[in-house]
Parts: structure tokens; C-alpha cells; sequence
């Protein structure tokens, strides 16, 4: 299993450079620059500006010279927000965005397995029938919109949480953001847990073991759960890179200091450096991810095996 | 990764582990502030959302009133030589930097130099090309930053020599790009000396904390001069693009300022808080460019269809909403240096139908008939309300057989098509540097970048240059309401609206003042709990 771990992490490197190459091109090909704004700028002073970023040389040089710098853990100069480097930039908005993805991750997971199992045990009930809109609300309405009413209803009528802003170790400040982020997230996996729960129940072993007669709550815990799981852990990992990667809007919103906006913004301000930085942190974000994924998955499911 | 980051990246994990609680105390301003400023170094910006912070911070020669009128700042007096090409600034005893090492006239040297100095790469560089061979500096003909006209006389005396009089030189001076550096700390720490770990300063404020995407927050300068007339004790400059969601946080009581709203947002403003919505013009104009250098642009009688067929009236009131002024004219109302009526065309007092009338026919001279139509692509960046001024445009360019295009995309590849000349009629807005016609005018002249419609004429420029050379300020303004006639009535560019700046002031807040710079001094304001 250690070999095949290693395998996965050393596949990545060659991966991981592929999308960095891609993406260096892809984002020099997209008209406009750095430098493109609402006004234009005289040729002598865009001149200078492209000599500070070696934007004058060959695409080639600025591209070896990139992944030189990249070697050395040197991302580069934002070429946008110029008061910090890329590597600055996220090592202030990185923990933030880890905190608050992987907190929605968590309440949302939680939320969305046990409303998926009470959604399956009382199939076609009354409590099937609420959790399924609950969580038609959190897939129909998008996050922009449900961020703008939770705001306005709970910062604004209520004055129970801040409507928003970043406040250093406060959790009010956190519960709407979170809500956001996670509740379509809840309301996939439920969803899946739901549909595979129902699968489960209707097997052959489960019936056996029910026909000897073990109790509702302990076949639910010890023979359905795992085997459910499955089709919920193999959304997991594409679900927290999502909830890691989709918080743009959420920040926005919020005005939260995350890497979420890097990510669309600095795109469209066309500052390679930082859409360069940020897109190398996700790809080893989500490789990673995906492993561990695929780790737990085996544990889940014993016909898997590492080849 | 430097070793200050990591602990700062560290500190934002253990607080939130901690989930330690911090609350804001009294006479704290909460500001909505836009988008993440690039930089706090006053040479290295260009944005009203990196003017509020840095001019809280730094102040120039020449400072701002509430007003927006330029007076002394550090510069305690001034003197001028008769051919108004040598300014003479002496500092104030009394001025010093927040580490407590006095402002000296190499700071304001330095910072000049800095602009221009090629390796800067400062954007707003050419805004002081009037100062003596700036423009040779920041071009690399000159490679010696002492041939600037820029000299430390004294510890407390800066001469400033300029290459041309130039009328709004004091005004200009109140520009963040003229504002001083401490020599002292760029001495130490180079380029690196407006990160937050290094900054200081001389005016009323002190950032002493930046969280990207979040806030910036500066506490008072007890060192400034003037530091008993300031009466907050801290500001916050919250960083959002989304106007919305900063109105929802004033609406909580969270933001007591908001520096901009979206449009749609006026009537409930007015509705559910009255006069807490200032809006009020301010020196910039929306426009739409034409590509002159393409059939069959080229004809002024296209030009003057397309223009005279907008129905101005409509857009500021009805289509934003918030009562844009009609622009028909090139120079804002209101610009100072600019003695004189306003340009007014004869087209702006006929009727909205009797101008139809007059583009239909002008059009079908031209053999453009309602069954062949001329095609014209609009190009705007993609804005809800530049689309919706479009499509306005478009309806009202159908009756003159004009059947339109409309072609969106973000700002960079918007402005690269304007500035490539890769369009036929495109959006573009100009907010004023500073209050002066020329600010407007040049952007006329044949051969400017900013010119992006490739309007040439030789009379014009012939007037703009002879402005330039005109220390007699009623003559000069005469020079250029000649030119600015000259390409009005050739319809070298369709001006459509003059700006209006939207800020919402809670009443809890006092001494701001709208004013037609739009530049806003936190040290004016106070706020009562």
C-alpha cells in the first residue's frame, strides 16, 4: 500500500507540470495583459513594466524562468496586487480557505449522511419528503443568491450573525459563510446516501440478516452503513475540492481574505503569476485529495485492490 | 515564503483555533472600500480604492480640504517664480514621519525620483512629465535621477522646476504619485518599505494591518502635525467588489460608509434611509469611442448620426437610475481652469424627434436604408450597466437604420481590442487625474494611447499645444474651449454621460463632503455612537 501511495505522489509530479505548462500558455494566449485597465498606459511606461516582470523576453525564457522559480518554491510576483508576492498571498488566504472548506466539509458530510440515512429508513414518509426539499433549495438556489438572503435575513432583519467581514477567531462570523458553502454539498451527499441506503436495505444480506433477528438499529450500523458509504466517499473527494476551489463567491460575498477569488479573478486581471501559483497549489491539493480518496475507498471495499 | 508571513499564516490558524474574540472600540470608522488595493507605496498605485488608504497615510507637499481644493500640507509655505517654472516649497518644523524621524526634503525628492525612475515601472509616471525632464527619465533618455527638477535646497526646502507653467501644478501636487517616501526606511528595506511590517507615516492615519480580500486597518498618527484636529481613532477599509453585499452590511450597521452602490439599489436607498445616499457629479466622462481609422466611420456624418441619435435624457434617469447628467460636451461642467460657457451643440435644445429626423436623413444620404441597414459592432466590457446603456443604444440606433452588434468581454481584452484599434464603436469612461480641461482634452490629441478612436486634427492639436505654453489662464482656457469645439463638432468621440459618484453616509457620520474631485480626507470625518 506504501508503494503504491509513493507511485501515486511521484505520478503527480509529470501531472502536475503538464497543467502548469498548459496554463502558462493558455493564459498568454488569452488577449489583454497584465497591464490592460480602464486606461491606457504610455508605450515608454508599459515598457518599464514589462522589463520588471521580464514580460520582454521570449515566452520561452519567461516560461523556463517560471519553472526555475518554481522549483525553488519561488511563485513569483503578483503582478496585480503588487504589495505582496503569489507565495505571500497565499500563505495569508491559504489558511483561511483550508479552514473554512474543510469546516463546511465536515457539518455538511455529517449533515448530509444522517439526513441521507433517515431519508432511506423512512422512505416516501413525511420525513423523506422535508429533507428532499430542504435539500432541492440547497441544489436549485445558487450560492450568490442564498449568500444574499441568509445576509439580509440573519445579519439584516434578525441581527443574529455579522452579515459579513473577517474578524480574527470569530465563529459568528463564520456560520453564514459556512451555510453557504455547505449546504449544496449536504445536499449531495444525502442525496447519494439516500439512493444507496435504499439499494442496501433491499439486499440479500441484508434481509438475512434482519430474518435473524438482529435489531433495525444494529443491521443499520454494522451491515448497511459501510457498504453505503461507498458511492458517498467516491463524491467526497471531488466534493471537498469543489467546496475548496468554489469559494469565490462565498468570499466575495463575505469579504472573507481566502485564495477562492485568486483563483477567477486574478484570471481575469490576466496576473500570471498569481492564477499560475494558485492553479500548482489546487493541482496538488486535489492529487492529494483524490489519493486519500482512494485509499479509504479500499478500506470501505475489500474487492479493491492496489495494482 | 518570507518568516513574517508564516507567522502571520500561523496566527490566522491558532486565532481561529482559539476562537479568541476581538471587538471594535469607539470612533472607529468602518469604510467600504472596493477592490484589494495592489500596494500601499503611494508610487506604485492607481486606483480611487488605493487613494483612500494611501493619502490617509501619506501626505504630499499640498494636501486636500474636505472640499477637495488643494492647500498646504507638509509644505508650510510656498513661493513661485515669475515665469511660474520654480516652485519653492519649505517644509513645517513640525512635520515627521510616525517613527518620529523628521520629513525632510530629500522624502519628497526621493519620492519623485521613484515615479520616475524606469525601474519603478510606476504607472502614473507621465502624470508629472511636467516637472523638468521627468518624461526623458522614465523614458531611459536620461539615466541620471539627479537631472530631475526636483532639489533638496535644504533639510526643509524642495525647489521644484517644471518644464512649461503649468496652472494646476499645486493641484496635482495633492496626487499620491508627488507624495514623499521616507528615505530613512527605503534606505533599509528598498522597495520592500511600504509592506505593512515597514511602513510609516506623516499623515493622520497608519495602516498596521492588511488582510488581502478583507480589510486594511489603520490606526492615528499621533505624530501628525495636526493630530489634534483628528478626531477617529481607527479606520477600517473593508475590501469587496460586491457592492451588494456591502450594502447588506451597512444595512446591518457593520459599514458606516459605503463609497459606491450599484444603481438598482437608489430607489430603496431612498425608500428605507433617506438622505443617506449622496450622489453628486464628479470630474469624469462615459463615452463611446469611434474607430476613425474604419469605413465608414470615417465620415462625419456617420459620426454625427450615431451621436445626435442617443437620447441622453433618458440614460442617467430611466436606465441607471441615478440621474447621470446628459454629456454633450467634453469637459466636465464644474473643471476648474476652464473660464467660459460650455460647449453646448445645437443638436442638445431640438427635440428628441426632430434629431431622429436629422440621423435618419443623414444616414440615407449615405444609401443606408431600413431594408439595408449599416452593421456596427458595439464592443463593452462586461458590466450590467454598460450592457444595459447598450442595449438602450442599440433600440435608439434602429430608427436611423443602424442594426448593432453587441460584443462583450472582460475588462483586459476589452481595452486591449480599444487600444489595438480591433473594434468599430466601443464603451470607455475617463475619470479626471486632476481638475484641469488639459486632463480631458489630451485624450484627443493625435498619437495618444488613451486616444482610442484615433481622432486626428491638426488644429486641434496646434490649440492644446499652444494651451500648454499660456501662463495666462483666461487665454489658455480660451485655447482650449477652441479645440474642444473643434472636436465636438467633428464628433471625434460621443460623450454619452458625465460620472456621478454614488457614497451612502450613515448619520452617525459627519464632515463629509461631496465634492467634484471625489477625494475624501477620513481626517475631516467624525463619527458620533
Amino acid at each position: 500500500m506504501l508503494s503504491y501511495a509513493l507511485r501515486r505522489v511521484l505520478s503527480a509530479i509529470p501531472v502536475a507540470l503538464i497543467a502548469v505548462t498548459v496554463c502558462f500558455f493558455v493564459l498568454r494566449l488569452a488577449p489583454g495583459g497584465p497591464f490592460d485597465g480602464e486606461r491606457a498606459l504610455p508605450e515608454e511606461i508599459l515598457n518599464n513594466l514589462r522589463e520588471y516582470y521580464h514580460m520582454n523576453e521570449p515566452l520561452v525564457m519567461q516560461y523556463l524562468r517560471y519553472i526555475w522559480g518554481l522549483l525553488q518554491f519561488d511563485l513569483g510576483p503578483s503582478m496585480v496586487i503588487k504589495g505582496f508576492t503569489v507565495s505571500q498571498l497565499l500563505a495569508i488566504g491559504l489558511p483561511f480557505t483550508l479552514m473554512l472548506g474543510f469546516t463546511a466539509f465536515v457539518v455538511a458530510t455529517a449533515i448530509g449522511i444522517v439526513a441521507g440515512v433517515i431519508a432511506a429508513v423512512q422512505q416516501n414518509k413525511w420525513p423523506d419528503y422535508v429533507l428532499v426539499l430542504a435539500v432541492m433549495l440547497g441544489v436549485i438556489v445558487p450560492n450568490f443568491l442564498m449568500g444574499a438572503l441568509l445576509q439580509l435575513f440573519f445579519g439584516v432583519y434578525l441581527k443574529w450573525f455579522p452579515a459579513g467581514g473577517f474578524v480574527y477567531g470569530s465563529i459568528s462570523h463564520l456560520v453564514l459563510p459556512v451555510t453557504v458553502l455547505a449546504w449544496p454539498h449536504a445536499a449531495r451527499v444525502s442525496r447519494l446516501m439516500r439512493g444507496s441506503m435504499i439499494e442496501v436495505l433491499g439486499s440479500n444480506y441484508i434481509r438475512t440478516a434482519k430474518s435473524k433477528g438482529i435489531g433495525e438499529r444494529l443491521v443499520l450500523a454494522r451491515h448497511a452503513m459501510k457498504p453505503a458509504m461507498i458511492p458517498v466517499v467516491s463524491y467526497l473527494g471531488p466534493g471537498l475540492s469543489y467546496l475548496l476551489t468554489g469559494s469565490l463567491v462565498v468570499e466575495q460575498i463575505f469579504g472573507l481574505p481566502g485564495i477562492g477569488k485568486y483563483f477567477v479573478q486574478a484570471a481575469l486581471n490576466r496576473d500570471y503569476g498569481l492564477v499560475l501559483g494558485t492553479t500548482v497549489f489546487y493541482i496538488l491539493l486535489i492529487l492529494v485529495l483524490n489519493l486519500i480518496v482512494d485509499m479509504v475507498y479500499a478500506w470501505l471495499d475489500p474487492r479493491v485492490r492496489y495494482h | 515564503m518570507k518568516f513574517q508571513t508564516l507567522v502571520k499564516a500561523t496566527a490566522i490558524a491558532a486565532a481561529f483555533a482559539l476562537g479568541a474574540a476581538s471587538m471594535a472600540q469607539a470612533a472607529t470608522l468602518h469604510l467600504h472600500n472596493g477592490g484589494d488595493p495592489r500596494s500601499l507605496d503611494p508610487q506604485r498605485v492607481s486606483g480611487n480604492w488605493e487613494d483612500r488608504p494611501v493619502s490617509d497615510y501619506i501626505e504630499g507637499l499640498m494636501t486636500l480640504d474636505a472640499k477637495g481644493g488643494a492647500i498646504l500640507g507638509q509644505a508650510a509655505s510656498y513661493s513661485v517664480s515669475d515665469d511660474g517654472l520654480v516652485y519653492t516649497f519649505k517644509i513645517r518644523d513640525n512635520a515627521m514621519w510616525s517613527d518620529g524621524e523628521p520629513v525632510v526634503a530629500e522624502d519628497f525628492v526621493l519620492g519623485l525620483q521613484r515615479l520616475e525612475d524606469p525601474k519603478t515601472a510606476a504607472e502614473y509616471a507621465y502624470l508629472q512629465y511636467f516637472i523638468d525632464n521627468a518624461e526623458a527619465i522614465n523614458s531611459g533618455e536620461i539615466t541620471d535621477l539627479d537631472e530631475l527638477g526636483v532639489k533638496a535646497i535644504d533639510d526643509k526646502t524642495v525647489e521644484i522646476t517644471l518644464n512649461a507653467p503649468t496652472p494646476y501644478f499645486l493641484q496635482a501636487l495633492t496626487h499620491y504619485s508627488a507624495y514623499p517616501v521616507p528615505s530613512h526606511v527605503v534606505a533599509e528595506y528598498g522597495d520592500d518599505w511600504a509592506s505593512i511590517d515597514h511602513l510609516v507615516a506623516n499623515g493622520p492615519f497608519k495602516p498596521v494591518e492588511w488582510v488581502p480580500g478583507s480589510y486594511i486597518h489603520s490606526v492615528k498618527n499621533d505624530k501628525y502635525y495636526a493630530a489634534d484636529t483628528v478626531k477617529l481613532d481607527d479606520v477600517y477599509y473593508y475590501i469587496t467588489d460586491d457592492d451588494n453585499a456591502a450594502l447588506q452590511r451597512y444595512r446591518a450597521g457593520e459599514i458606516d460608509i459605503l463609497s459606491n452602490f450599484a444603481s438598482d439599489q437608489y430607489q430603496l436607498l431612498q425608500d428605507q434611509y433617506p438622505g443617506q445616499a449622496h450622489v453628486f457629479p464628479f470630474l469624469g466622462v462615459y463615452y463611446y469611442v469611434i474607430n476613425q481609422t474604419k469605413e465608414p466611420f470615417t465620415d462625419v456624418r456617420v459620426r454625427k448620426a450615431l451621436s445626435i441619435a442617443i437620447n441622453r435624457k433618458v440614460i442617467g434617469p430611466d436606465i441607471l437610475g441615478t440621474g447621470e447628467l446628459p454629456a454633450y460636451g467634453w469637459v466636465p461642467p464644474g473643471t476648474s481652469n476652464y473660464e467660459g460657457e460650455q460647449y453646448m451643440p445645437a443638436y442638445a435644445d431640438e427635440t428628441y424627434d426632430e434629431r431622429v429626423a436629422e440621423a435618419a436623413k443623414l444616414m440615407e444620404e449615405l444609401g443606408y436604408t431600413a431594408e439595408n441597414p449599416l452593421t456596427v459592432q458595439l464592443r463593452y466590457n462586461t458590466n450590467e450597466n454598460h450592457q444595459r446603456i447598450a442595449v438602450a443604444i442599440s433600440a435608439m440606433w434602429e430608427p436611423i437604420h443602424v442594426k448593432v452588434e453587441l460584443f462583450n468581454s472582460d475588462v483586459s481584452t476589452h481595452y486591449d481590442a480599444l487600444t489595438a484599434g480591433d473594434f468599430e464603436v466601443g464603451r470607455a469612461g475617463w475619470i479626471m487625474d486632476y481638475d484641469d480641461p488639459s486632463n480631458m482634452l489630451d485624450l484627443l490629441k493625435s498619437g495618444t494611447g488613451n486616444n482610442y478612436g484615433r481622432y486626428a486634427n491638426a488644429e486641434y492639436d496646434e490649440l492644446l499645444a499652444k494651451a500648454a505654453n499660456e501662463q495666462d489662464l483666461v487665454k489658455r482656457a480660451g485655447y482650449m474651449h477652441a479645440a474642444e469645439k473643434i472636436a465636438m463638432d467633428e464628433f471625434g468621440v460621443i460623450p454619452i454621460y458625465y460620472y456621478v459618484a454614488k457614497w451612502v453616509i450613515s448619520p452617525k457620520v459627519s464632515g463629509f463632503e461631496d465634492n467634484a474631485v471625489d477625494r475624501h480626507l477620513v481626517r475631516y470625518i467624525s463619527k458620533s455612537e
